[in-house]
């Protein structure tokens, strides 16, 4: 056998540098990008804010990413796993106190006005660090942004900010918009939230509320060539099925975001001219977690949550649940993150023998009925997947002794049973993965959170060695050092289960063969589309 | 004419104290439900505990229960809906946007359903016990029984889907930039399978009730007076039977309005149309409460005027009704 392996990312990293551009083929050769052409994409809800620079999350980014652009975004390929956008280079002091960027030049805004570090300084000071629902973690520190120059914009940190965070956290907590828009009024009242000015390649045209968003081309856009679209209509889709038959009617080219249901997928798969596509969500990570009350007597104690994780078939919710469209989980951070994760960690094996003999040890002996206690199970209902986990998960505790009750609610009474009222002794949630522990993840298990904050360790477990080392995270700058405590701090919260990782899963898109460039950077559904284009 | 005016008198002041009552039911249950606004917000953004709090302040919710009823019902009396939290904006304006939609297919399918209905219901009903009748009866009822999200799937699948005849969903098509007849077109063939879905179901209540007062009134008297008076079959069916079969079907009309605005939830979200119905359901999941009652107001306004239009009929069908009021 030849010992030649190519693999799919030196193919595209040569490729990229053949073309010398960022449109990499996605098969084959490469075809060349038709202009013009409206794209019909499937979209299930209405962000009812769509500014990106105060509302991180994916169902705003779906739509503005087109509009309004980060400083970077992320890249398959790229140096860091990085990609320029509004910024063209980076770099960290040694001392971690300070951050330089270089910006792009020639760049405008949508209404004409040119693009400068002013802008950069007033969106990160202004709106990332005292609004941003993220960057108010990433940024508490950052004291002053310096811009000695139209095209520099230094941010100043009042302490040591780890570099490989701030690089982390741009794809998604680093949107630039207009100062001269916002500047005046309150910004969470300033109209440009919901119909926003941008340097993407896109400009806002309309939204008719209940039916769809229009994006136009920005034909100043400053790159190259770009965008190829002329259009693209995000159509309000709130039926599960609907994306589906809109699919197959020909009358949507796109459906991201899983809004074909996992079950549909098989059938849907057949339909010729359409395809499933996995691909493009690597940056975009979900976690199906069972939240654990450590305030519950039985749940506090070490050998009962042990037993809970051998009691789960990890396999099975991977192949029934997700049906395949999933991977397995060992800790806190997805096997699919190139920086920091570790498979050496404590692992829990699918052993029901072994989780009642625990169980036994921990002292609580099955009664006359089989049962050995009770719990309120609440699985969250944003997906069906975390819903589908919560029946399942009765049926493995049950197994072994545990008398699962379980409690469906709808989003804001999940929100409030369980973060606020920790009216909950197991929670089923999806919490994300972004590129960084330090991001969304730490939140989840360490100590001192107040009540009521959504995604963070609302259990009342504490673990002064676990704090300790996500503080000393927090304030390594060495990029190696840092991986490294990280990878410390996986091991401790896989030996010690203050929560228990099931599987990680990402969406799917559905996809006429007609749409060209699709999938083609690891937020794809979030990036800019600025290279995407349509058959004629 | 002073007949209806005694009437429309007395339904307005009594049906203020009705919307005063809903009003108020709607905002202790929606106050009931867990969760408030802002958690149904960050449920899909996530925040920390100082954003909260912001959030609960800016959208009032740190007030207690009973001072935003009382600013809700004062705002009220001056006839101001509030502003929307879901929307930032104004709840007038985002009602007055909705609302057509649901009138276009709400009215549709009501007279669908009556029309035809009613129509069938008589050429079952003037031969009752015939072939045709059973037919058409156990057919109805088979079509009754199907639930509206079901029905409005397989015609998605069926006619829009595998035949393409009819767009699968939506109002009109998006941004297409049709004026005048040419987007009257388009709107009615986006409205054809919604308002069948909706149509069809009700359409066997008419029916059935049509057939059934038929049969009834074929026994009467003065049908055989009719009869013997040798008075064409056709015209003993329509002028006859038939229109004394018809004023409790005008009865079921006012009622089932109030419910095909129910219905009209579903369908609206199978088939994409952006109407009050799916309006309704999410101010309930944002627990956005004056918006919320807003809609509830407006459609309870919505039945009450149907209503009071049933009554104005009633009283031109059928001149017994009203009588002792017009005479005091």
């Amino acid at each position: 056998m030849s010992d030649v392996t190519i693999s799919r990312r030196t193919v595209l990293a040569g490729s990229a540098s053949l073309l010398a551009s960022t449109a990499l083929p996605t098969i084959g050769l490469a075809q060349t990008p038709r202009k013009g052409g409206r794209l019909v994409v499937a979209a299930d809800s209405e962000p009812r804010n769509l500014n990106s620079a105060i509302v991180a999350s994916n169902g705003v980014f779906f739509i503005s990413s087109k509009i309004v652009e980060t400083l970077a975004e992320a890249s398959f390929d790229g140096k860091d796993g990085l990609e320029p956008r509004l910024a063209t280079g980076w770099e960290g002091a040694a001392d971690g106190l300070s951050v330089t960027f270089k910006l792009r030049e020639g760049v405008k805004w949508h209404d004409g006005k040119p693009f400068t570090s002013d802008d950069v300084a007033f969106s990160a000071l202004q709106i990332w660090k005292p609004l941003q629902n993220l960057g108010r973690t990433v940024f508490k520190d950052l004291e002053t942004v310096d811009t000695p120059d139209e095209l520099t914009a230094v941010f100043k940190f009042a302490k040591p900010t780890p570099f490989q965070l701030i690089r982390n956290a741009l794809p998604a907590l680093s949107s630039v918009v207009p100062k001269h828009i916002y500047e005046t009024g309150k910004i969470e009242e300033n109209p440009a939230n919901n119909a926003p000015v941008g340097t993407g390649p896109f400009k806002f045209a309309e939204h008719k509320p209940g039916e769809y968003y229009r994006l136009e081309k920005n034909a100043d856009y400053w790159g190259k060539d770009q965008p190829y679209l002329d259009e693209i209509i995000y159509q309000v889709l709130p039926d599960r099925t609907s994306a589906a038959s809109a699919l197959e009617a020909e009358e949507i080219q796109l459906a991201a975001f899983s809004a074909v249901p996992l079950a549909d997928l098989d059938r849907i798969s057949k339909v010729p001219g359409l395809k499933v596509i996995t691909k493009g969500y690597e940056g975009l990570t979900y976690q199906l977690v069972v939240e654990i009350n450590h305030r519950r007597k039985e749940l506090a104690d070490l050998k009962v949550r042990q037993a809970i994780a051998h009691a789960i078939d990890k396999d099975f919710v991977v192949k029934t649940v997700f049906l395949g469209y999933a991977a397995t989980a060992t800790g806190p951070v997805p096997k699919n993150d190139p920086q920091f994760y570790t498979a050496d960690v404590p692992t829990y094996a699918f052993d029901v023998a072994k989780a009642n003999a625990l169980l036994d040890e921990a002292g609580y002996s099955k009664g006359d009925d089989g049962k050995r206690f009770s719990l309120k199970l609440l699985p969250a209902p944003y997906f069906n997947e975390t819903k589908q986990f919560g029946d399942y998960l009765r049926q493995a505790l049950a197994a072994i002794g545990i008398d699962a009750q379980l409690v469906n609610n709808d989003s804001a009474a999940h929100i409030k049973a369980v973060y606020t009222d920790h009216a909950f002794d197991l929670a089923v949630g999806p919490p994300v993965f972004r590129g960084d522990p330090a991001i969304s993840t730490t939140i989840l298990v360490q100590s001192g959170i107040p009540d009521g904050v959504p995604f963070s360790n609302q259990g009342g477990y504490k673990n002064d060695e676990l704090d300790a080392l996500i503080a000393k995270a927090s304030e390594t700058l060495d990029t190696a050092a840092r991986t490294e405590l990280y990878k410390e701090f996986q091991k401790k919260v896989a030996a010690d289960l203050p929560l228990i990782n099931v599987a990680e899963w990402s969406f799917i898109s559905v996809i006429r063969d007609t749409v060209g460039n699709v999938a083609n950077n690891p937020r794809w559904a979030v990036s800019n589309w600025a290279d995407t284009w349509l058959e004629g | 004419m002073t007949r209806t005016l005694i009437l429309l008198r007395r339904r307005l002041i009594g049906s203020i104290f009705v919307l005063l009552i809903v009003v108020i039911g709607t905002f202790l249950l929606l106050e009931s439900a867990p969760g408030d606004a802002v958690d149904a917000y960050i449920a899909s953004t996530g925040g920390d505990a100082g954003m909260i709090e912001l959030l609960r302040h800016r959208w009032g919710l740190d007030q207690s229960a009973l001072t935003r009823l009382a600013n809700y019902l004062w705002a009220l009396l001056h006839l101001d809906l509030g502003q929307s939290v879901t929307f930032s904006r104004p709840i007038r304006e985002v009602i007055l946007q909705r609302l057509p939609n649901t009138l276009l297919l709400m009215g549709s399918a009501t007279a669908v359903s009556f029309g035809l209905g009613s129509a069938l219901g008589i050429y079952a009903g003037a031969r009752p016990g015939s072939f045709r009748d059973r037919f058409l009866s156990i057919g109805s009822l088979a079509v009754y029984a199907v639930p509206g999200f079901w029905l409005g799937l397989v015609l998605i699948i069926v006619f829009a889907v595998d035949l393409r005849w009819f767009p699968i969903g939506g109002i009109e098509s998006l941004a297409s930039g049709k004026t005048g007849l040419d987007r009257a077109m388009d709107i009615a063939s986006h409205l054809v399978l919604p308002v069948s879905a909706l149509g069809f179901i009700y359409l066997a209540l008419y029916l059935r009730m049509m057939r059934a007062g038929m049969a009834e009134v074929w026994r009467q008297d003065f049908v055989l007076a009719a009869r013997a008076k040798g008075l064409s079959r056709r015209r003993i069916v329509l002028a006859h039977v038939a229109r004394n079969a018809l004023l409790p079907l005008v009865t079921m009309l006012g009622l089932q309005s109030a419910q095909m605005l129910g219905g009209s939830v579903v369908i609206e979200s199978v088939f994409s149309v952006p109407g009050l119905g799916r309006l309704a359901q999410e101010a309930v999941a944002a627990r956005d409460t004056p918006l919320l009652l807003g809609i509830i107001l407006t459609s309870a306004v919505l039945v009450v005027i149907i209503n009071l239009l049933v009554d104005i009929a009633y009283t031109v069908l059928d001149p017994r009704v009203g009588a002792s009021e017009a005479s005091a």
